[in-house]
């Protein structure tokens, strides 16, 4: 009994802990971003790691996102008479909870996953001890510009996948099941307001500092052998995924 | 002069330093030897506080380093250039990006200053011509040398050099070791070494200390440290697994 006891004092202990360490790397990396000097070449340097890298699972992973939401949606809405619908559904959808929420796993996947693999490896290797022994502050080098590039690269890319899969919906409506497309058109733009834009910008920007951040924290920290970074790029991506997740439905529910 | 006073370090159960004392010589080349698995590495590793002891402090011109604010930190470690055991090259960059790394981090000198200068290092660890290389795509002796040329490129008052011949051919040792000892005389640093080049290594080292259970068993000037009666470096000296060394 006792022992159980024990055991959960320790654990929760260890949680708050780690979520505590998590925090302070994340302040200190939002800190140091803005601490001279500005490291401007290595945060373009990542937002073409971050952006042009992932631009082609983007681009494909949107189109057919916009090809099966607009199946489903005619498929659904046809039951209730309401196929005129189906451009602002689409659209309000991809913008405001498919995109950001899709574009954020794939970047994810994509170049989450290499981030935490990459500062793991440095890790093992004492690259990380070795900036630190050149008085560079690692976490300045290495982790303040990816966030700040995953800052400005997650928007665009969410963007992109907007309207690629809009497109991709498109074709689908207009090319296989024959609505004209003036009234998916006039639909969508009926339908959408610059507040649904504005919330997928939000979700998009916040997905972007939760995927760079936790997988840079678990890179950072990962034990320093094969099995720590290879466990530590695993649990970056589970993580990111459930915060994603997890934080969309908190700003869904504040924004609706 | 840096002094190391009643070092402690455990990682979980394992206690690797069990109070470590030291005095090393401002411009003087000190030694420390003693069996794969000991402590050097971790020893080396808190004179410049990339390793924070439990107890114990280490004092750098009367300035406990242990305590130090990160700013105050960074500024003390400007004074030290490191030789790490896999050399820690970064490997998204060439040789010659790694060398000159430091210089454009931390100096305003000119991108062709820059150059003419790491060349030179270069050439003088044998890595001329090599500059544009991955680390990835060196061999483990000339990623040493590469290491080395980083180390010492910002001309610091203190190098910490761990296992700087190790991997090396007995030629290229002996290379590196009149580096050490050219380099030394010019710039007058403060130099430890931990090596397992015994007994090469005694030509360039002023002082030897040798780690043995978690302590420092002995460290007297080369000379005497050489004809020591202590049985410890009696057996480590001669190899030998009987002793007072717990071999495996
Ligand atoms: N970060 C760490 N976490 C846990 N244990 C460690 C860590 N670093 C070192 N150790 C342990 O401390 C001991 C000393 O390691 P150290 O690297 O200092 O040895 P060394 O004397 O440099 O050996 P070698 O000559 O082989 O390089 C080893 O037993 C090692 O397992
Ligand atoms: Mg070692």
């Amino acid at each position: 009994m006792l022992s159980l006891l024990v055991q959960t004092g320790r654990f929760s202990l260890r949680v708050v802990h780690g979520m505590g360490g998590m925090f302070l790397f994340l302040l200190s990396a939002l800190f140091l971003a803005f601490r001279r000097p500005a490291k401007i070449g290595l945060i373009l340097y990542h937002i073409k790691t971050i952006g042009v890298d992932s631009l082609s699972v983007v681009f494909l992973s949107g189109f057919f996102t916009g090809m099966v939401m607009r199946f489903q949606g005619y498929y659904s809405l046809r039951q209730f008479n309401a196929e005129s619908w189906l451009g602002s559904a689409t659209a309000l959808g991809l913008l405001r909870e498919l995109g950001p929420v899709l574009a954020a796993f794939m970047v994810t996947g994509r170049t989450g996953s290499a981030m935490a693999a990459e500062l793991g490896t440095m890790r093992a290797t004492e690259q990380i001890d070795a900036l630190d022994s050149m008085a560079i502050d690692p976490i300045k080098y290495l982790v303040s510009p990816r966030i700040m590039a995953s800052l400005i690269a997650m928007p665009l890319l969410t963007a992109i996948f907007d309207v690629v899969g809009i497109y991709g919906a498109y074709l689908v409506g207009v090319g296989l099941l024959g609505v004209s497309s003036g009234s998916y058109f006039s639909g969508m733009e009926s339908s959408v307001v610059f507040r649904d834009v504005y919330s997928g910008f939000i979700k998009s920007v916040s997905f972007g500092l939760i995927i760079t951040w936790v997988c840079c924290y678990k890179g950072f920290h990962a034990p320093p052998m094969a099995t720590g970074v290879s466990r530590a790029t695993t649990e970056s991506v589970v993580l990111s995924f459930i915060l994603i997740l997890v934080w969309d439905y908190f700003l869904t529910s504040v924004m609706l | 002069m840096i002094r190391v006073v009643d070092l402690h370090k455990k990682f979980g159960r394992q206690e690797v330093l069990k109070g470590v004392h030291l005095e090393l010589a401002t411009g003087k080349v000190t030694t420390i030897v003693g069996t794969s698995g000991c402590g050097k590495t971790v020893l080396l590793k808190h004179l410049n506080a990339l390793l924070r002891p439990d107890r114990g402090s280490v004092l750098i011109d009367g300035t406990d380093i242990t305590k130090l604010a990160k700013e105050e930190l960074y500024e003390m470690r400007g004074r030290f250039g490191v030789l790490f055991q896999g050399a820690a090259l970064l490997d998204s960059m060439t040789v010659l990006d790694n060398v000159a790394f430091p210089l454009r981090e931390k100096t305003e000198m000119s991108e062709s200053e820059i150059r003419k200068k790491v060349e030179e290092r270069l050439e003088q660890v044998g890595l001329e011509g090599m500059g544009y290389k991955y680390p990835a795509e060196l061999s483990g002796g000339m990623r040493k040398r590469a290491g080395l040329a980083r180390a010492l490129i910002m001309d610091p008052e203190i190098v910490l050099f761990d296992e700087p011949t190790n991997g090396l051919d007995p030629v290229l040792a002996t290379g590196i070791h009149q580096l050490i000892t050219r380099t030394q005389k010019t710039f007058g640093f403060t130099a430890v070494v931990v090596s397992h080049s015994i007994p090469q290594v005694f030509e360039i080292s002023d002082y030897v200390a040798i780690l043995a259970n978690g302590i420092i068993e002995e460290f007297k000037s080369t000379k005497e440290f050489q004809v020591s009666q202590n049985p410890v470096v009696q057996q480590f000296i001669r190899g030998e697994t009987e002793g007072p060394i717990q071999a495996l």
